[in-house]
């Protein structure tokens, strides 16, 4: 079953696809451009459709999604933890 | 099962313009906040007939005011509208929607109410909306190619399946049906923001890139006017952010999606600006969903694909909206919106283009006459955009 998905292999996050992840959960991830599959720890309770963190990050590093940058990091973000409005935010406006 | 699309074919009214529409619709349009009443009455007095109350229309001026004109005359010339009974507050801007709407061929008629009165304006509204409402009753279907069906899109209430999921469809579709000579929309021009260089690689030629840029970097420049902050919760809205959209460019990208791999931007417009030709045309416009979706209608387009994550519900008036989801949770809890469940993608119980065809396969059914969830829900939102204060 998956569980989250990731759109390309460079991503640092992916997108979790069921509800109910709980910190601890062994989850399978599906990398959709490459399409094969991970197997990923989830370092927090991830709501449904929201992100957690595949590679580890950094304050000031670039959150990367779709293969493109999507937003800055502004507080550290480790691995399998829940990545949102809390540690990303907009570079744009 | 794959859709053929060389040979697809819909059963819809032809207009006098030679346009294509998959509905028959009368309306009743008020030009100003104070027709509403008398449009309701009229739709009340008619079965059939429908009004389409808005709160603007006086002391707007410049291009706010070209606007107004340009989607009230555009919704009343929209090919899934088969006659319009106007009615004003006095006869000049009334005659001015009449006579844009008159240039398509269909009937129109227009009513002023000052000198008469709400109930005289009512009676003589009535008495055409009947003619009206009969006569269109005789409308028949006829069958046309697919490449007569034009065809709108907007994303709403996104999350992050929109992007992993039911905006990657509306690609899907966009691509199959972009060389069968197929009119094809897309717009929200805010929430390319993060993507613009993608979308900008994919217009035909410079002159078509220049006029996206210039459109793009005015709406980033009314925003950068009068922005208080980050725009958190606004773009991206407090329903994004719960589904787990957290950045204008994450939600940019997963928007891109719905313009596939193969579509090329073929032309620009300005809001409510009608395409001149085939292909997949950009307009400037708002990412409101009921706004968007009013100015789709006004620039001519008869069936709209609406990819939802959390839930939009929205509907209009004459273009009906079919919703698209691919948040399982969505699919379960709000059922009673959704068009096409495309939640299997998720799952890997679908493929890309299984989903794409699911949704050409609903698309064809509703041009045929299939009420969408929203039509049948009673959703008509009807909202104008405005571009700044009445004088």
């Amino acid at each position: 079953m998956i569980q989250f998905v990731v759109h390309d292999e460079n991503d640092s996050v992916g997108v979790v696809v069921v509800e109910g992840v709980k910190a601890g959960d062994e989850l399978t991830g599906w990398i959709m451009d490459q399409d094969r599959e991970i197997q990923f720890k989830a370092a927090g309770d991830i709501p449904i459709g929201h992100k957690l963190a595949i590679k580890a990050l950094k304050e000031g590093d670039t959150v990367i999604k779709y293969g493109v940058d999507i937003g800055r990091v502004v507080a550290d973000i480790g691995l399998g933890e829940h990545a949102h409005v809390h540690n990303m935010k907009t570079k744009r406006w | 099962m794959s859709i053929d699309l060389d040979n697809a074919t819909f059963l819809g009214y032809r207009r006098e313009n030679g346009r294509v529409g998959v509905r028959n619709h009368v309306i009743i349009l008020p030009v100003d906040d104070l027709s509403n009443a008398a449009c309701e009455a009229v739709a009340n007095n008619i079965k059939g007939a429908m009004a389409i109350p808005h709160p603007y229309g006086r002391l707007q001026f410049g291009e706010d005011l070209e606007l107004h004109f340009r989607t009230l005359i555009g919704t009343g010339a929209n090919p899934n509208v088969a006659a319009v009974v106007v009615i004003g507050i006095e006869e000049q801007w009334t005659r001015r929607v009449v006579d844009g709407i008159a240039a398509t061929g269909k009937p129109v008629t227009g009513f002023g109410i000052e000198l008469h009165g709400d109930h005289d304006t009512i009676m003589r509204a009535s008495k055409a909306a009947k003619e009206y409402v009969q006569w269109t009753s005789e409308k028949q279907r006829e069958e046309a190619p697919l490449a007569e069906l034009w065809v709108s899109t907007k994303c709403g209430e996104s999350d992050t399946t929109s992007g992993c999921g039911s905006n990657p469809t509306v690609g899907n579709a966009f691509d199959k049906m972009y060389d069968k000579g197929v009119t094809l929309l897309f717009g929200e021009t805010s929430e390319i923001t993060g993507g613009e260089h993608l979308v900008a690689e994919r217009c035909r030629d410079d002159a078509v890139r220049e006029r996206f840029m210039f459109m793009f970097n005015r709406y980033q420049d009314m925003i950068n006017r009068h922005k208080t902050n980050d725009l958190s919760d606004s773009q991206p809205t407090k329903g994004n952010i719960a589904g787990g959209l957290t950045t204008i460019e994450e939600k940019a990208l997963g928007n891109i999606q719905k313009i596939g791999r193969k579509c090329l931007v073929d032309g620009v417009l300005d809001k409510a600006e009608m395409p001149t030709g085939p292909g997949l045309w950009f307009m400037d416009s708002s990412s409101a969903a009921a706004e968007m979706v009013t100015l789709c209608a006004a620039s001519g387009f008869v069936v709209h694909f609406f990819p939802t994550g959390q839930g939009n519900i929205i509907g209009n008036p004459v273009l009906p909206v079919i919703k698209l989801c691919a948040n399982p949770r969505t699919v379960r809890t709000m059922n009673e919106h959704v068009d096409v469940d495309v939640s299997g993608l998720l799952r890997k119980e679908m493929t890309p283009d299984e989903a794409g065809d699911a949704l050409l396969e609903m698309m064809l059914r509703t041009a045929n006459g299939r009420l969408t969830a929203a039509e049948s829900l009673g959703h008509r939102e009807f909202v104008l955009t405005r571009l700044y204060e009445s004088a």
